[in-house]
């Protein structure tokens, strides 16, 4: 693979239970790339994510730079009630020691001693945060980010990450991607934002009811 | 202090101390319900041990290793609720000591009898508790992070299969020695009560987990030192131990 490429997909097809969830997908990312996934429900955005990783079984060609660091930050956790755990137990789980918490903590905008706090007792929204902030351990050269919350500001100029972002919020696209992929189980556009996301890729991606709009920069 | 006395307070000790380590994960993963069956399906195998005079946990360990299969038979494969093996393993469990055994060992095999407990015995069951307690040491976080999500485990490459096999493994060990101690009916509640108590107690994963060891240490102490004082049987009475503890702690649950 060339060295520049990151990430290189050729022909994935993911079948899971007998049904066809992804055809003929082929994309790159280049380093300091920052590729969305757009696309409605059920279009196999997540499997996609998770197919990269390496969780689903697939055909085709899924190609990583050699050595590279992952963080995955899922779409959301079945919320840790069963035992006591407290942030700081919870970074501790990926080998992240009390400082390198404390850091990656306080860059998602939380306080110190946040960390003592019980997994429980957080609000959904807070909850959500820790789970970026537990991606970000062990500097990751790339982010998978499962539906990223809006207002969780990820700004990728400030980064030095690759991203892979999966969303069905067209601004999220406009606002951090280089590259942009229209997923509907086959691949509909793939490309830079402003030149793929048409009114009829939208509205095949989407099946004809969209409300059209295009970030002006 | 008599050495019989000394002998099965030490075992006591470091089997309730483990089990309540290891019950600690259990509760994570709803597998305290599972200790239930795999204790019950013993009691032939204990009914067997005192019939031919070996020793209780060896005539167990096979039969709790039948019960992992058919636990990971009922589970995984045919999505039957854990009560319904549950019932079904208990009532033939319970059913076949009384069939096979004189009710003194009849009672023996449900309810345990640390209290005869011989030093070659003693000093293999200390043995393979501390060994046990360092394995379980080892795998604790990963079990934790495959409870929270296989998916999120798998993503940072952990190998669930190896660890899971690791985990059922430790399972099988702890309630082959907990049933020499407390019997296949009470096993259940020697990992899950301690956990449960210290659960109420803790706010993060260090104070839940040696605080469920602790927790295992005090009742079967407690319960082994009432037995000398009372003459009623050692195993129910470490339960009960716990049961107390265990309500102390809802008054002061966090």
């Amino acid at each position: 693979m060339e060295s520049e490429f990151i990430l290189k997909v050729t022909n994935l097809n993911v079948r899971l239970d007998h049904q066809s969830i992804i055809e003929n997908l082929s994309l790159k990312v280049k380093k300091g790339e920052v590729l969305t996934i757009l696309g409605p429900n059920g279009a196999g955005k997540s499997v996609l994510l998770k197919t990269l990783l390496g969780l689903f079984p697939y055909k085709g060609e899924i190609e990583w730079a050699k050595a590279i660091k992952i963080g995955y930050v899922p779409q959301r956790l079945p919320f840790i009630k069963d035992i006591p755990l407290s942030i700081k137990d919870f970074f501790n789980l990926k080998g992240s020691h009390e400082k390198e918490t404390e850091a990656i903590l306080n860059s998602v905008g939380f306080k110190e001693d946040f960390s003592r706090k019980k997994i429980g007792d957080l609000s959904s929204g807070q909850f959500q945060r820790v789970l970026i902030a537990w991606g970000l351990v062990g500097n990751p050269q790339v982010l998978l980010f499962d539906e990223p919350m809006t207002g969780v500001d990820i700004s990728a100029e400030e980064t030095i990450y690759n991203l892979l972002l999966v969303t069905h919020d067209l601004s999220v696209v406009y606002k951090f991607s280089t590259d942009v992929i229209c997923l509907n189980r086959q691949p509909i556009c793939y490309g830079p934002p402003q030149e793929v996301l048409t009114l009829e890729s939208l509205q095949r991606l989407y099946g004809g009811e969209v409300r059209y709009y295009q970030h002006k920069h | 202090m008599e050495t019989q006395f000394l002998l099965s307070f030490i075992v006591g000790i470091v089997v309730g101390g483990v089990a309540g380590f290891l019950g600690s994960l259990m509760l994570g993963r709803r597998m305290a319900l599972a200790a239930g069956p795999l204790g019950h399906l013993t009691l032939p195998g204990i009914a067997l041990a005192l019939m031919y005079g070996f020793d209780v946990s060896l005539g167990a360990f096979p039969f709790v290793i039948l019960g992992i299969v058919l636990i990971w038979l009922f589970e995984m494969r045919t999505k039957l609720p854990m009560e319904a093996l549950t019932a079904l393993v208990f009532a033939s469990g319970v059913a076949i000591a009384f069939l096979l055994l004189p009710v003194k060992q009849a009672e023996a095999a449900l309810v345990g009898d640390i209290t005869k407990v011989r030093f070659g015995e003693a000093v293999i069951s200390v043995c393979v508790a501390l060994l046990l307690f360092f394995v379980v040491k080892n795998i604790y976080s990963k079990i934790v992070l495959i409870n929270i999500s296989e998916e999120l485990a798998k993503s940072e490459r952990v190998n669930i299969r190896k660890y899971n096999l690791i985990y059922l493994g430790s399972i099988a060990i702890i309630v082959a020695l907990g049933v020499k101690m407390v019997g296949g009916l009470l096993t259940a509640a020697l990992v899950a009560i301690p956990a449960s108590s210290a659960r109420n107690l803790s706010r993060n994963l260090a104070q839940y987990s040696f605080g469920a060891m602790i927790i295992g240490i005090i009742s079967s102490s407690m319960g082994i030192l009432v037995y000398k004082i009372t003459g009623f049987p050692a195993g129910p009475l470490i339960i009960l131990a716990s049961t107390f503890i265990f309500l102390i702690s809802m008054v002061f649950k966090r």
